[in-house]
């Protein structure tokens, strides 16, 4: 069984990041692995290991060639990897990103499942992962919490606000994993050497049939988040419960 | 405010622009590792410490290790699955031969690895260390049997190691032991007595425990020429290897101590165990010897570790914590103390004195590693230059890194008002735990002797000159650079100060050995902080030319070692006069008079 994992190389988020012209977020530095693509790769690991036999494979696109973050993924246990790095691409909106991985995916050879995280934890656009499943022709599944395959199908639970629902759908199948929900482990000694040698196809727009890039989607501002506003403060005159009560029955949540 | 920032560009500046990484990595013994391949394994330590072992440490502090009455001890609840996938990485395994489970990287690389762990979870990252003492010691003396049997396993972790040399009459006086050592008639030997302070000596961290133990053979001549090492496992062995009886070893209580909670600090019993010789009978001292670099050099990085640890907290809260209205500032305002010069001096200080001992540190492992390159190749000049010259680093680093590190975790504390000494803000966790690294390994006052006493006499002191010399002609370097003038003027005076010290104690030393001694705790300081400077210089001038870092941070390195150079390195000056006054004044009060 082989599955492809979609993974977005990020800014390190403990660090401050800095805005384009365009507005979107300078990627120029080194990049790291979006933790929320490290729950995908353990889980494509983990299926590739309970159906006996298969591999992972990843598919990214990063700007100058990065590949900081992939390295991470491989030294989890993915096999190889397919970067699309290519100037014309920055900026790129999720319909075009989705397009590119699409294509690389076609690149990364014979799968059963494409995974995905659900948002990428920069953009947040939360919208690629389908458009991938949209331009492959192919099902999608989103927020998966845990997917088993079984034969030529796979079933997902899948996330919903009220607890979850049991999917089934055939394969191949393009599913999106939510965060937190498998531990990913961390590369050991010998998975990072190993990974040093594990192949990398570095490969621009045009290499996989995508031609005159553009996109009609831009950022036209950025703002400040707003500023937590002050909260209420309670003198406690001994029936003050009574108060919090009331609060919490406001918001519903009691 | 348990969070770490792993210093991973400040560990890969001082590798590359201080220690010499591509000079290690040049030798034919290190060729195979690449600088990138060693950058991206310490980028994975470096999540792996900051995400899973630092979240222990609080943990660790408060709930500490516990004593059951039926002999085990229980570790802190997060510490055990922090270890097991300490385990799984097989990052300790990094420095060690392959042919056990290793992968021949240099020395540096491990001490990179501990000083992350260290920084973490120092009270945890004594478990591996202690280990890796063990590995070291059947690693140098062991028969071939011992090293397949145990090592493989001991180098990922399943099982770990202690050291037993501690006895209630034997501290730093290691030849006072007197546990005894019987041969049994099959090669084995029982062993019996009473060890006490054994870091780890019992835990629920591994299913076994290799006690590395000093013991004293029938009819051996006293003090330290008597002493034999031997290997007592926890549990025997079966014939095929597995976990067979439980071993005559056994932990009978743990000490209530003032940091390192999480640690446990063991009186272990030996009645009848089982053990077996490791090198030699009669060799166990020098023997010891052998390992006895890795071992100062490590609780050395302790003291880096700490005061980088307490630093980070404390220049969080500087930054947070308003008070009073800093000049400048606009009136009626309530300024971050961080604003304040007394606050910034705590601060600055603090970070000159981070990147000095990590100058000392990684300069020292690197000199270990070219010893070790250079007598492989067979150049044994050359192996005996870097021998030498990491010889003579390890008292420095030992003991000047844990004598300031006492000194920077109470800034830290300091910075945290009142708030540093109450136990919630986790300050005073710091200044505690770094406490002991002053005392095991060898007291301070041991390295301030070893330094005067062994050496010194290095080529007749000419081990140090040699280094006064290097550094001498780099402070002319440094003087060509813009703005470096200063720090230049002040480091060839330091090593002037350090020239007129050495000379002194060459020249008196061995005619009167009281007032050498008297000399030796100044004159540590005196000449590890020249040092620290004259290695600070070199990263300052690397730092003033180099690309291949951000240039903020190059720049913050320059003046780091700027403010080193102009407002620490000058108190070597005042040093002086205690390493050049005769004991007699300190022996001028008889202890009734003292009273
Ligand atoms: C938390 C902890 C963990 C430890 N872990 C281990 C371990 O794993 N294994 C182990 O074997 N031991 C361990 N030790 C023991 C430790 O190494 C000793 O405590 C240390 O060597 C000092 O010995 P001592 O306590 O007997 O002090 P003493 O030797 O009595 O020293 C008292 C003072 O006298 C000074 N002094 C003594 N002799 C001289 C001298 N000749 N010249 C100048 N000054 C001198 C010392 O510097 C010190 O200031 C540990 C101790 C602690 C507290």
């Amino acid at each position: 069984m082989n599955v492809i994992v979609c993974v977005k190389q990020i800014p390190d988020p403990a660090l401050p990041g800095e805005l384009d012209a365009d507005n979107t977020l300078k990627r120029d530095g080194k990049l790291i692995l979006d933790e929320s693509d490290s729950y995908g790769v353990e889980m494509a690991l983990q299926l590739v290991t309970a159906a006996g036999g298969g591999a992972v494979s990843l598919v990214s696109m990063a700007p100058n060639e990065e590949v900081s973050g992939l390295r991470t993924a491989l030294a989890m246990g993915a096999e190889k990897a397919v970067l699309v790095s290519d100037p014309s691409l920055a900026g790129a909106d999720a319909l075009t990103t989705a397009k590119v991985l699409a294509g690389a995916v076609g690149k990364a050879g014979d799968y059963d499942l494409v995974i995905a995280g659900t948002e990428s934890s920069d953009g947040y656009t939360g919208t690629v992962p389908e458009q991938i499943a949209e331009v492959l022709g192919l099902p999608s599944v989103t927020f998966a919490k845990s997917i088993a395959v079984d034969g030529d199908t796979v079933k997902v639970e899948r996330q919903t606000e009220a607890g979850y629902d049991e999917v089934t759908c055939p394969l191949p199948a393009v599913v999106s994993v939510t965060a937190g929900v498998v531990e990913p482990r961390y590369p050991s000694f010998k998975g990072i050497m190993a990974a040093k040698s594990k192949p990398v196809e570095n490969v621009t727009a045009a290499d996989l049939g995508i031609e005159s890039v553009s996109w009609a989607q831009s950022i036209t501002a950025v703002e400040d988040a707003p500023a937590r506003e002050a909260g209420e403060i309670i003198e406690d005159d001994g029936e003050t419960f009574n108060k919090i009560v009331e609060y919490l029955d406001n918001l519903k949540v009691i | 405010m348990s969070t770490y920032t792993p210093p991973t560009d400040d560990i890969r500046f001082v590798m590359t622009h201080v220690a010499d990484l591509d000079g290690i990595l040049a030798t034919e013994q290190f060729g195979h590792v690449d600088a990138d391949s060693l950058a991206a394994v310490l980028d994975e330590v470096a999540r792996f410490m900051a995400d899973e072992v630092a979240p222990t440490n609080v943990d660790g502090d408060r709930i500490g290790s516990q004593w059951q009455p039926d002999g085990t001890v229980v570790t802190p609840p997060s510490f055990a699955p922090a270890y097991d996938k300490w385990v799984a990485s097989g990052f300790g395994a990094m420095p060690f031969e392959a042919e056990f489970g290793g992968a021949d990287f240099p020395w540096i690389s491990a001490i990179a690895v501990q000083e992350l762990f260290t920084s973490a979870n120092m009270a945890l990252s004594l478990c591996p260390l202690l280990t890796q003492g063990a590995i070291d010691a059947i690693l140098a003396h062991g028969s071939d049997e011992q090293k397949a049997t145990y090592l493989p396993k001991m180098m990922t972790g399943e099982w770990t190691g202690t050291m037993n040399l501690t006895e209630p009459q034997a501290g730093s006086d290691v030849g006072a032991v007197t546990t005894k050592a019987e041969p049994n008639g099959d090669g084995s030997w029982s062993i019996t007595g009473q060890k006490i302070f054994i870091t780890f000596g019992e835990h629920d961290l591994a299913e076994q425990i290799m006690h590395l133990v000093l013991a004293r053979t029938p009819g051996s001549p006293p003090g330290t020429k008597g002493i034999s090492m031997f290997l007592v496992p926890k549990f025997l062995l079966n014939d095929d290897g597995s976990l067979g009886e439980r071993n005559g070893a056994s932990c009978v209580s743990i000490e209530h101590k003032l940091g390192i909670h999480g640690s446990p600090t063991c009186v272990m019993s030996f009645e009848g165990a089982s053990g077996w010789l490791v090198g030699e009978e009669l060799d166990g001292m020098k023997n010891m010897f052998t390992m006895m670099n890795n071992a100062r050099l490590s609780v050395g990085l302790q003291g880096l570790c700490i005061s980088d640890r307490a630093y980070q907290q404390s220049l969080e809260y500087a930054q947070e914590r308003d008070q009073g209205t800093a000049i400048g500032a606009e009136k009626g305002t309530s300024s971050p103390i961080i604003e304040h010069p007394d606050v910034r001096r705590m601060l600055m200080t603090q970070r000159a004195w981070i990147d000095a001992m990590r100058a000392l540190t990684y300069t020292n492992a690197a000199a270990l590693d070219r010893a070790d390159a250079a007598a492989a190749s067979g150049d044994s000049d050359e192996a005996r230059r870097w021998r030498e010259l990491a010889d003579l680093m390890i008292p420095l680093s030992k003991g000047v890194c844990t004598d300031v590190c006492n000194e920077m975790t109470s800034l830290a504390l300091q910075i945290h008002g009142g708030m540093g000494y109450v136990e919630e803000t986790g300050a005073a966790q710091h200044y505690r735990d770094a406490r002991i690294a002053a005392i095991y390994e060898g007291t301070n006052g041991i390295q301030a002797a070893d330094l005067v006493g062994r050496k010194l006499a290095m080529r007749g002191g000419a081990v140090i000159t040699d280094l006064l010399d290097e550094f001498e002609s780099r402070a002319e370097e440094l003087g060509a650079i813009d703005g470096l003038s200063t720090f230049a003027d002040r480091l060839a005076e330091a090593v002037g100060t350090a020239r007129t010290a050495t000379a002194h104690l060459v020249e008196h030393g061995p005619s009167d050995p009281r007032s050498l001694l008297a000399a030796s705790g100044p004159y540590l300081r005196l000449l590890g902080t020249t040092v620290c400077a004259g290695l600070l210089a070199k990263g300052a001038i690397a730092a003033s030319s180099a690309d291949d870092f951000d240039p903020a941070f190059l720049e913050a390195k320059v003046t780091s070692a700027k403010f080193f150079g102009e407002q620490i390195l000058p108190t070597t000056a005042g040093l002086l006069a205690a390493v050049t006054s005769p004991a007699d004044d300190l022996y001028a009060l008889t202890p009734t008079q003292l009273l």
